[in-house]
């Protein structure tokens, strides 16, 4: 479904993804590790169109995005959950999530997918006038996962979606990730919480210092010498 | 006015020195349009809207939108530059003479009890009310609206929804100028003007934006009539030439008390 090949982007000197390839075929959850800095938030937006590849073809469905800015992806159908969650603070939990129904698809099916957020997140339906600004941090991520299905992709893209939040709650957001990807959306999730993400993933890439070092599926990298050392500290 | 500085400023943290003499090109136009075409300038306060609303989106496609990125005193001479473009153009079209629009509403008093009520101030008062409240309820209850506070509110965010940001900004500051040439109009029966009014124009709305709380609509018509009051005061009781005194005291006890204006919230 969604395809990368050889990509490469950075900021001024830094190249930050050197020659990136993976690939996330339909229905899967495919995850994409590796620590602090090593390029991980830098390819998503690549992909998202919100920085310039400097080399390199990403494809979704067969159809070049390469060179498209982030509202012609968005519309060919990624939707995207940022790192830092990006949420518009002084705006209500209900305009944060109408605002991410900005597809044809998700303006067509907007009360419908209001209705699913509100089954995997019931929180959200009891704070649906309050600012996203005062939200704790699990519900913001829950706002910003929400926001991104109203736009109705059909790959869902999320950066760290774990960071800075308390283990029950982090448990209950990959929990929902699993129920998503089973209502048919393909998930491509970055994670530096190693463990968490090979165990809700079907397959696995390991990004270091902007390139693919290992792949495969998760149950065997799970096991992988290489990653139990490098990774889960065992 | 002020109304339509907080929209500019507050979605894209630019600061427009050129308001003022965009509300005196609204003026002309008014002018223009009430002498070539004898139109009173509370009908054609529509018309100077319209007309400042292309050129808001002109300025902002052509000039800002180059600059976004850059430092905030890049932005400040960039529209430092638009305003002296604006103001010595009106010169050359329209001479340095004081000019007026002549409007039958202006020479109408009520007489209510002991008070005279000047009629021309209460209809510019009454429509700058409508104009604000309709501008709320755009914001507020559109889509185009909501996704000019989205991106005020964060502009990185907005991209990530699949928001062209730029057009976004483009239509606030159409409006923002929009507003500005609607209040240029309904003033023009009140106040006579020439081309360098607009500094004066431009400073007196900067307190008011400042007053009100920079980004806040509502602190903005507020600080509109705490700022026309003190003035109105201070030209009563010292003399009309030092009614500039009273609303830059009241800006400066303001800013001591509230530094960050009366609705303004606290930069985070
Ligand atoms: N805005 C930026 N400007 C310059 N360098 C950056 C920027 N963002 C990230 N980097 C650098 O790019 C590299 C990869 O960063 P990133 O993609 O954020 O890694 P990850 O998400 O895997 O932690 C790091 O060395 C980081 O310092
Ligand atoms: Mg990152």
């Amino acid at each position: 479904m969604l395809r990368l090949d050889a990509v490469e982007a950075g900021y001024g000197d830094v190249m930050a993804a050197r020659a990136v390839s993976l690939e996330v075929r339909a229905g899967e959850i495919v995850a994409l590790i590796g620590s602090n800095g090593a390029g991980k938030t830098t390819t998503l937006r690549a992909i998202a169109g919100l920085l310039p590849l400097r080399g390199g073809s990403v494809e979704l469905e067969g159809r070049r995005l390469s060179g498209l800015g982030p509202a012609a992806v968005v519309a060919a159908g990624i939707a995207h959950v940022p790192e830092g969650r990006q949420l518009f603070p002084t705006m209500t939990v209900r305009e944060n999530l109408e605002l991410g129904a900005r597809t044809a698809a998700g303006r067509a099916r907007r009360a419908e997918t209001l209705t699913r957020v509100f089954e995997l997140f019931p929180r959200l339906a009891e704070r649906l006038g309050q600012l996203a600004g005062t939200l704790s941090g699990g519900e913001q991520q829950m706002v910003a996962i929400g926001r991104a299905l109203m736009a109705r992709p059909r790959l869902l893209m999320l950066d760290e979606p774990s960071l800075g939040l308390a283990p029950v709650v982090v448990g209950a957001i990959f929990a929902n990730l699993t129920a998503i990807n089973r209502d048919g959306l393909t998930i491509l999730l970055v994670e530096q919480n190693v463990l968490r993400a090979l165990r809700c993933s079907h397959r696995a890439y390991v990004l270091e210092n902007g390139t693919i070092t290992l792949a495969g599926d998760s149950a065997t990298l799970l096991a992988d010498e290489r990653i139990k050392r490098a990774y889960l500290g065992r | 006015m002020a109304v339509g500085l907080t929209l500019i400023f507050g979605v894209m943290r630019v600061v427009n020195f050129a308001h003022g003499d965009m509300m005196v090109w609204g003026m002309y136009l008014a002018f223009v349009l009430s002498t070539r075409a004898g139109i009173d300038p509370y009908v054609s306060f529509v018309v100077c809207a319209a007309a400042l609303f292309v050129l808001g989106v002109a300025v902002q496609r052509g000039l800002v939108d180059r600059i976004l990125a850059a430092p905030h005193e890049m932005q400040i001479l960039l529209m430092l530059g638009v305003a002296l473009v604006l103001e010595n153009t009106a010169l050359l079209a329209f001479g340095p003479e004081p000019a007026r629009v002549r409007s039958p509403l202006a020479r109408l008093t009520w007489d209510v009890g002991p008070l005279y009520v000047d009629v021309a101030r209460l209809v510019t008062f009454g429509l700058a009310i409508v104009l604000t409240l309709a501008l709320s309820l755009f914001l507020f209850h559109t889509e185009r609206g909501r996704l000019i506070r989205a991106a005020a509110d964060n502009p990185y965010g907005a991209m990530v929804i699949g928001t062209d940001v730029r057009r976004v900004y483009a239509t606030a500051f159409g409006i923002g100028a929009a507003c500005v040439g609607a209040a240029g109009a309904l003033v023009s029966p009140i106040l006579p003007f020439q081309p360098p009014t607009g500094l004066s124009l431009s400073v007196t709305s900067f307190n008011i934006v400042i007053i009100g709380g920079m980004g806040s609509l509502l602190g903005a018509f507020i600080g509109g009539l705490l700022v026309s009051v003190a003035e109105s005061l201070g030209a009563v009781f010292l003399r009309p030439s030092l009614k500039e005194l009273f609303s830059f005291s009241l800006l400066i006890l303001i800013l001591l008390l509230r530094p960050a204006g009366l609705f303004g919230r606290r930069a985070s």
